[in-house]
């Protein structure tokens, strides 16, 4: 088995693990951020670009270092590569310009989107991005295309990460959307204004790392900030049927999957689950989903499980 | 005990003398300080007719603010909400319809935004958090009620006037052209 040694923590992986997944196995600081990488969906990754490494020694046969910084998603590891992350400014510097050239097309309208709070590139660019901007010129435009009732595309908020793509093909088998002409052109849609109606096309959203796909069933309901996420479950004859309920009150905003720390989503769930199970009495709650301190989601969504106060007062009591 | 600060006085009882007994010089001596007061400038002003000239950035009642459109800029975000320490914010977002673009400038507006006066603190932190340059504070001083309904100031009350604008430039510590 391979040695890797990534930031100065060396771990064992299996052959031909990427570097990425080897930083997962980690943990921590060390994980390069990934806008297009979905370790769910087969082939995604190398798109975006973010989460280049520098390898500063190619293996232990060929110690000499990769000449280029390369993809952590794509780039399996080698026995003895040493790869830096962190610890390299060249990979700093070049991930603050792939966030700049992300963020040339995208209209920054982050207080009118949903996504707003849970955005991937919103976390991207905060950590790694500038404050200001050079771009002078105009943004992309698109012509609104209505792809059905549940799914809202703002194409301008695309970065072109294929996600959803892979998603529609490899987890609905009826794939109506994908990309359409090229390069600097290259749009998501569907062709000829057709419907997206597939009972896991509702996943789109959940893969989405911007606000390009999102639940029109929650369209400008609330911000998620607002909203309790609360591990649910149902009985689904479709999907798994464990889902994130986000609740205001006794209501139920919306249903997502649940995503873990890359978010990523741990199930997929079904179309039912997701935009027509608004109902309470439906789901069975267990109990606040644990929210990382860092997002604004935590604010106001206490985390302790009520199993556990329940436990430290039967302590106090006895 | 001793005292930590070695600032604390011990009460004495000491018996008063026979001046002290007939209180006169002190009585006196207040009334001359009553009576000097009587020529001294007044500490109070005849509120509401007269009104003391207040910073121009104190944080008074607050205003919805329009581009120079006319349209609304409160996008319904919710930032001011979050930021918001006495949780006075509240609002209901909609959708802007096709017509309506000179009303508000952006995809989504708020169509239900209310202060709560009485909770609100007028710290301040909602105009810094809003990335649309849409609620600022003003100095305007927000009235009393009899009713707490009144209170609960909603977009009626907030959003300026297209004919009677706030100015609010002196609060801006830059002009910026986008926001």
């Amino acid at each position: 088995m391979p040695k890797v040694t990534i930031d100065g923590i060396t771990i064992e992986v299996e052959e031909g693990t990427t570097i990425m997944n080897a930083a997962r196995k980690v943990g921590g600081e060390i994980v390069p951020p990934a806008m297009c990488y979905y370790s769910k969906l087969n082939k995604s990754g190398g798109k975006c670009r973010t989460c280049l490494v520098e390898v500063t020694k190619g293996s232990e046969k060929d110690p000499r270092p990769m000449p280029k910084l390369v993809a952590s998603c794509s780039t399996t590891v080698m026995d003895g590569m040493e790869v830096s992350n962190k610890t390299s400014q060249k990979v700093l510097d070049a991930r603050k310009g792939v966030v700049e050239f992300l963020l040339i097309n995208h209209p920054l309208d982050c207080p009118v989107c949903d996504q707003a709070g849970e955005c991937d590139l919103q976390n991207l660019s905060y950590e790694h991005g500038t404050e200001g901007t050079r771009f002078e010129e105009k943004k992309r435009v698109f012509d609104k295309i209505d792809i059905g009732k549940y799914i809202q595309l703002h194409m301008t908020r695309c970065i072109m990460c294929y996600r959803c793509v892979y998603t529609a093909d490899q987890i609905t088998n009826e794939r109506v959307h994908g990309v359409l002409k090229r390069g600097d052109a290259s749009e998501i849609g569907t062709y000829i204004e057709k419907a997206i109606d597939n009972d896991f096309c509702g996943n789109v959203i959940d893969v989405c790392p911007v606000g390009a796909l999102t639940d029109k069933t929650f369209r400008f309901k609330s911000r998620v900030w607002f909203l309790n996420p609360m591990d649910a479950h149902r009985n689904c004859d479709k999907c798994c049927g464990k889902a994130v309920v986000w609740m205001f009150g006794d209501e139920i905003y919306r249903v997502t999957g649940r995503k873990d720390q890359y978010a990523e989503v741990e199930e997929f769930i079904c179309n039912t689950c997701r935009f027509e199970t608004k109902d309470l009495a439906k789901w069975t709650i267990e109990g606040p989903r644990q929210i990382s301190r860092e997002s604004v989601i935590s604010q106001g969504h206490y985390v302790t499980h009520l199993s556990k106060i329940e436990n430290k007062n039967k302590e106090k009591i006895e | 005990m001793e005292s930590l600060s070695n600032r604390s006085i011990q009460v004495s009882n000491k018996k008063m003398t026979f001046m002290e007994r007939i209180y006169l010089p002190a009585i006196i001596g207040g009334m001359i300080v009553t009576f000097k007061h009587i020529f001294k400038k007044k500490a109070t002003i005849k509120y509401p007719e007269q009104k003391r000239p207040v910073s121009d950035v104190y944080r008074g009642k607050h205003v919805l603010k329009r581009d120079e459109n006319g349209a609304e800029r409160c996008t319904a975000c919710g930032l001011c909400a979050v930021a918001c320490p006495a949780e006075a914010i509240s609002m209901v977002a909609a959708e802007r319809k096709n017509s309506e673009e000179n009303l508000y400038r952006e995809e989504k507006y708020a169509a239900v935004y209310e202060i709560n006066m009485l909770r609100c603190i007028f710290c301040g932190l909602c105009e810094e958090a809003c990335p649309k340059e849409a609620i600022f504070l003003t100095t305007e001083i927000v009235p009393t009620y009899f009713e707490r309904k009144d209170f609960i100031y909603g977009k009626d009350r907030l959003v300026e006037q297209v004919d009677n604008r706030v100015d609010i430039t002196k609060r801006q510590i830059k002009q910026s052209s986008n926001a």
